[in-house]
């Protein structure tokens, strides 16, 4: 593929912003994940670097040293300009389960009323999509997920509610997501995943990174009790494919 | 180990911070005010990372529970320490029993705690600092043990330091943020000629301002922020980012802090007053 271009703007003393034309699209994300691959295991390999992708843009931030934009900037078009189509991240599918009973879908019987289809439709397009992570922030382990089936759109809440609970998975415009611990939130909750997103045990813990596809598959309420047990004894696995293998 | 008797209004431990996992989400958190927290490390001869008391503005009553060498730093709070007043940047020898309680505020908004090689509690992915929910708690509590390792020998280098006071300070140092070319001239103008309030709407995560600049009807994708990033809301407000900060925000990055003035605003309390300079 051609590579889009980019923009590099200074941001602060530590940091530079990559950015690639203003959409959203899976070609941009996958060159940003190529760019960021490349970057994190040749051109910025040293600990004090990180990278934060999210839909057009990469971050760039040196934490202990200042960076000399101009020359930095010289680099980073050389870099991109050379860059190999041969360099790819690891990219996984997660597949998760979600509970729609209504104990936890607390807004499903009224997306289904505004969007006027059953809730069993509603279940169908929500599960029928396959996602993309575009970015994950807001919270640690909230994911940003493109993709959703344009009959599910509908804006946010008007009345943002003060407590939504973990795992609670929820649509608003074009996005999809699910809440990685209780927070104040204004998405339309449909259902619950029992998986935790974010767990600060563990040393990798997030499981999920940007460029992953996220697909979900409807449970009962009683396999959603069943998977939080398993998750509390940590014998639950979700579901991970490869992807481009 | 030091053992809370009063909590205080917002006391919390913090290192400087989490780091490698803003593209997961989590936030650097850690020290609000960097500069004053390496003067009271520095006295201590402890390293850089070591773990202190961060107290906002109404500050706790501890007592120690084991020998330990602390100072103090940052706000200015009355402290006493059995009663008697204390100073800031000075290093203090403690006996078991000893109380520190802090008083009035005077000047600044967080004042620090230190003590020889630091807090122990333990480290959540790589960091001491509190967090909720990486952390169980958000804050310390009436009665809360907080452990550290006792010490009896330490003869400091320097055991006091005169500290060029930038609590006063109230003009906070920028650079151009990623979206600094949507702002028009009126725009600009405003940024960098107003004066600005601090809302009592701050906190760990971030800081508003009061007075509004001129609207705008920019919207963009989903980005990365950082600490001292400023966003624009449509409405004209600036919020300015801080440590507990998220790590993506969809609002326009106008400026950003530098280092010193995130310190700098992180010493002011609502109603203070600020400006905005571009360096």
């Amino acid at each position: 593929m051609n590579s889009p271009k980019i923009d590099i703007k200074p941001f602060g003393k530590h940091s530079l912003l990559i950015e690639w034309p203003n959409e959203v699209s899976e070609l941009i994300l996958e060159k940003i994940l190529q760019f960021q691959t490349f970057l994190n295991s040749e051109a910025l390999k040293e600990m004090d670097w990180e990278l934060v992708p999210a839909y057009n843009s990469l971050l760039i931030l040196n934490r202990k040293k200042e960076i000399d934009f101009e020359k930095m900037s010289v680099d980073i078009h050389n870099w991109y300009a050379n860059l190999k189509e041969s360099v790819k991240p690891d990219r996984f599918l997660w597949r998760l389960p979600v509970t729609y009973d209504l104990e936890f879908g607390l807004d499903l019987e009224d997306v289904a009323g505004q969007l006027n289809k059953t809730k069993r439709e509603i279940i169908d397009l929500h599960t029928g999509s396959t996602y993309t992570v575009y970015g994950i922030g807001f919270l640690p382990g909230f994911m940003y997920l493109g993709g959703i089936n344009s009959e599910l759109e509908l804006p946010r809440k008007a009345i943002p509610r003060p407590k939504v609970i973990k795992g609670a998975v929820g649509v608003a415009g074009k996005q999809a997501g699910i809440y990685p611990q209780e927070s104040p939130g204004g998405w339309n909750i449909i259902g619950n995943c029992p998986v935790p997103i974010f767990d600060a045990s563990k040393d990798n813990p997030c499981f999920v990174s940007v460029g992953d596809k996220v697909e979900f598959f409807e449970i009962s309420k009683a396999e959603h009790e069943l998977h939080k047990i398993e998750v509390e004894v940590g014998i639950y696995k979700p579901e991970k494919i490869k992807l481009d293998a | 180990m030091l053992k809370v008797l009063k909590a205080g209004f917002y006391t919390t431990i913090q290192d400087s911070g989490r780091f490698g996992l803003r593209d997961k989400g989590v936030p650097v958190s850690g020290i609000m005010d960097d500069m004053s927290v390496f003067k009271i490390n520095s006295l201590l001869e402890n390293k850089a990372s070591a773990a202190v008391l961060e107290i906002t503005m109404t500050g706790p009553t501890l007592i120690f529970e084991e020998d330990t060498y602390m100072v103090i730093g940052g706000a200015e709070m009355s402290a006493t320490l059995n009663n008697l007043p204390i100073k800031n940047y000075k290093v203090y020898q403690i006996a078991v029993g000893d109380i520190l309680s802090f008083g009035k505020l005077e000047k600044g908004f967080r004042s620090y705690l230190g003590v020889k090689e630091g807090f122990s509690v333990k480290e959540v992915l790589g960091s001491r600092s509190f967090y909720k929910p990486l952390t169980k708690f958000a804050r310390l509590i009436d009665n809360d043990i907080v452990p550290f390792n006792a010490q009896q020998l330490f003869e400091p280098k320097i055991s006091e330091i005169k500290v060029d006071c930038f609590l006063d300070v109230d003009v906070l140092e920028v650079t151009k943020g990623p979206e600094f070319d949507i702002l028009n001239d009126r725009q600009l103008e405003e940024i960098f000629s107003k004066t600005f309030t601090v809302a009592h709407e701050n906190n760990r995560m971030a800081y508003q301002l009061t007075e509004t600049i001129t609207p705008h009807a920019i919207s963009m994708l989903t980005s990365a922020t950082l600490p001292g990033t400023v966003q624009l809301t449509p409405a004209g407000k600036l919020i300015v980012l801080m440590k507990d900060g998220q790590t993506t925000g969809g609002y326009p990055r106008v400026i950003q802090l530098t280092d010193r003035s995130i310190c700098i605003l992180a010493q002011k309390k609502g109603g203070d007053r600020i400006s905005i300079k571009l360096v």
